[in-house]
């Protein structure tokens, strides 16, 4: 019965979300619609039609928020070593080779200064597409060192947070990054220089538990995934389905842990308005 | 309870029972020599098995259930201890525990992860998983202690914070965000203990501290080894490899800067003599204890977050 069995794969399966899409056209992962892709750049990467918020790494982030050619990166030159030795199903050090090679970064977070509407800022964005988004000792000191460098520069910090958590192949050293950048926020609000968070889609795990909650003002994206433990997690432990919606941004914006809910199209007015009020 | 016996603790305990039986016909029957050569043999079987701990097997022993827990120690280590309760937003959480008590004639505030011993009490006290209000209960009582300049004890030993419908809804990562973020700050000293499993953000919500010791057969890590082998390998059948890729038992958390000592534990572990591994652990308290109390506050604050500062491992490239 040769002719039930396919020879060749017809149909390519959805194999995980693209961060950004390639090609000149792209299919919409929540409606279907097809979009342009200078439609879709234009429309800051989100769909025209029903809003979706495709993912993005820094670069665009960057050049959504910041003012033109304001944005000077700092700390390129920190690169993570492999403290463990550690191997799983291939070595951390080979993992980290191939995800600069695949990426073009050099970890999962940028951080550096510019200006938004002219106020001058300290940033940090990290990028999913770099071994998820995990905090290893190389993220946790990069965001460590940029809220050093705002509270020296008096200038508020923003950090765009998108991570599955803590990096399993730093182990404890990967843990302690959530105590190391507490504990510098903590000198952050002491000096009184605000902090924002911006939560995309996802956030989760020891970045959502250590900076990302930490926020002055926490800004979500719409329909991003937030939460501590993972819903494949939670769906185990209670043997249960979870509710529509939960630990999305919404969800959390009714439970009382975000302040709100922003397009990305209005992301950088938004934060202008706080950002006068905070200097005003 | 039933007795419970490690596989690789069971050649010695059925060693010890040998020699506990012949000792019962030692007066009428002249055996002595021959429980003196079993003795010498246990004594040999014992430093070859506990020197020789693989890295799950400590796993093993930090789990074993009849290791002291967190109101163990603290019943057997002070007095006058008053438990207090309730996180005074929305309840209170069995899986963390906490309250003064008098230490050597000084009062301390001890906090710690509390598991249960049987299935009731291990309900009761949800496996040692706290909820939110377990955190913000801890940073009550931790605000507490500093409003009255008592130092701070805190006792980790938890499988992970509980990863469920109502902790998510009430802000998980919230609550341990915020305790990172103020125990850093707290303006008194602060010691913690891992006594048992330090899995995770659950651990460290209650782990950020001016000395962070671990006792001997405890682990301490960013995912239990069972779910890093789930994650990593797509099963569950890698945790021996897993335990071993993390590092995570005190020796290496000491060689990685994490930890500041090893507290030791009595021959076996913990729960082969509680009293003595009380005793130990008292000891080397009062030692931490009496050198945090010479610094200043400002000072201590500084070195806190200078401690985690530094902790990692980058290159420049």
């Amino acid at each position: 019965m040769a002719w039930f069995k396919r020879s060749k794969e017809n149909i390519s399966s959805e194999n995980g979300k693209k961060d950004i899409p390639d090609g000149l056209w792209t299919k919409c992962e929540n409606c279907g619609e097809i979009i342009h892709k200078k439609q879709l750049e234009e429309n800051f990467y989100t769909c025209a039609k029903c809003n979706y918020h495709f993912r993005i790494g820094s670069k665009e982030y960057f050049e959504i928020l910041l003012d033109d050619g304001t944005f000077k990166e700092t700390e390129k030159n920190i690169r993570s070593v492999d403290p463990l030795q550690f191997v799983d199903t291939k070595p951390y050090s080979q993992r980290i080779e191939e995800s600069m090679k695949k990426t073009g970064l050099t970890e999962a977070v940028r951080t550096g200064t510019g200006k938004i509407n002219g106020i001058p800022i300290v940033i940090a964005c990290m990028d999913f597409s770099f071994i998820g988004g995990s905090m290893g000792s190389v993220v946790g000191e990069k965001v460590a060192r940029a809220v050093d460098l705002a509270r020296k520069k008096k200038h508020p910090l923003i950090i765009i947070s998108s991570s599955g958590g803590a990096r399993m192949m730093e182990a404890a050293l990967s843990l302690m990054q959530m105590a190391k950048t507490s504990a510098k926020l903590a000198q952050l609000a002491e000096a009184r220089i605000p902090y924002i968070s911006v939560l995309t889609d996802p956030t989760t795990g020891g970045v959502t538990a250590s900076f990302a909650m930490l926020g002055d003002v926490h800004i979500a994206e719409p329909g991003a995934l937030i939460g501590f433990a993972g819903p494949r997690v939670i769906r185990q432990t209670i043997g249960k389905d979870l509710p529509k919606g939960f630990q999305r941004s919404e969800f959390l914006l009714e439970k009382g842990f975000i302040d709100m809910v922003v397009h990305r199209k209005e992301l950088k007015e938004t934060i202008t308005k706080l950002l006068r009020h905070f200097a005003s | 309870m039933a007795k419970v016996i490690l596989d690789f603790e069971r050649p010695i305990v059925e060693l010890e029972q040998k020699i506990a039986d012949m000792r019962k016909y030692a007066d009428n029957l002249d055996i002595a020599d021959e429980i003196a050569l079993l003795e010498e043999k246990v004594d040999q079987l014992r430093n070859s098995v506990y020197s020789n701990l693989t890295r799950w097997q400590r796993v093993q022993l930090a789990r074993h259930p009849e290791r002291p827990y967190t109101l163990d120690y603290i019943q057997m280590m002070t007095e006058n201890f008053v438990e207090l309760h309730g996180d005074r937003f929305f309840g209170d959480d069995k899986a963390i525990v906490g309250g003064f008590a008098t230490f050597e004639n000084q009062t301390v505030m001890f906090i710690g992860h509390q598991k249960g011993r049987d299935t009731k009490s291990n309900i009761y006290r949800n496996f040692g998983m706290p909820h939110p209000e377990g955190y913000r209960k801890a940073l009550r009582l931790m605000r507490l202690a500093e409003k009255f300049s008592k130092p701070i004890i805190t006792f980790l030993d938890t499988p992970g914070a509980y990863p469920g419908i109502g902790a998510e809804e009430r802000g998980q990562a919230e609550a341990i965000a915020r305790n990172l973020f103020e125990m850093s700050r707290l303006q008194v000293p602060i010691i913690v203990v891992i006594i048992g499993e330090g899995a995770s953000g659950g651990a460290l919500g209650i782990g950020v501290g001016d000395r962070i010791l671990m006792m001997e057969n405890t682990w301490y890590s960013v995912i239990a080894p069972e779910s890093c082998s789930s994650i990593l390998w797509r099963s569950w059948d890698y945790k021996e490899q897993a335990a071993e890729a993390l590092k995570l038992t005190a020796k290496d958390l000491l060689e990685l800067g994490v930890i500041d000592r090893i507290i030791p534990e009595p021959i076996g572990g913990a729960h082969r003599d509680p009293l003595q591994a009380a005793a130990l652990v008292k000891k080397v308290l009062l030692e931490e204890l009496k050198a945090l109390k010479k610094i200043s506050l400002t000072r201590l604050v500084q070195e806190r977050i200078e401690k985690f500062s530094k902790m990692g491992a980058w290159k420049n490239g």
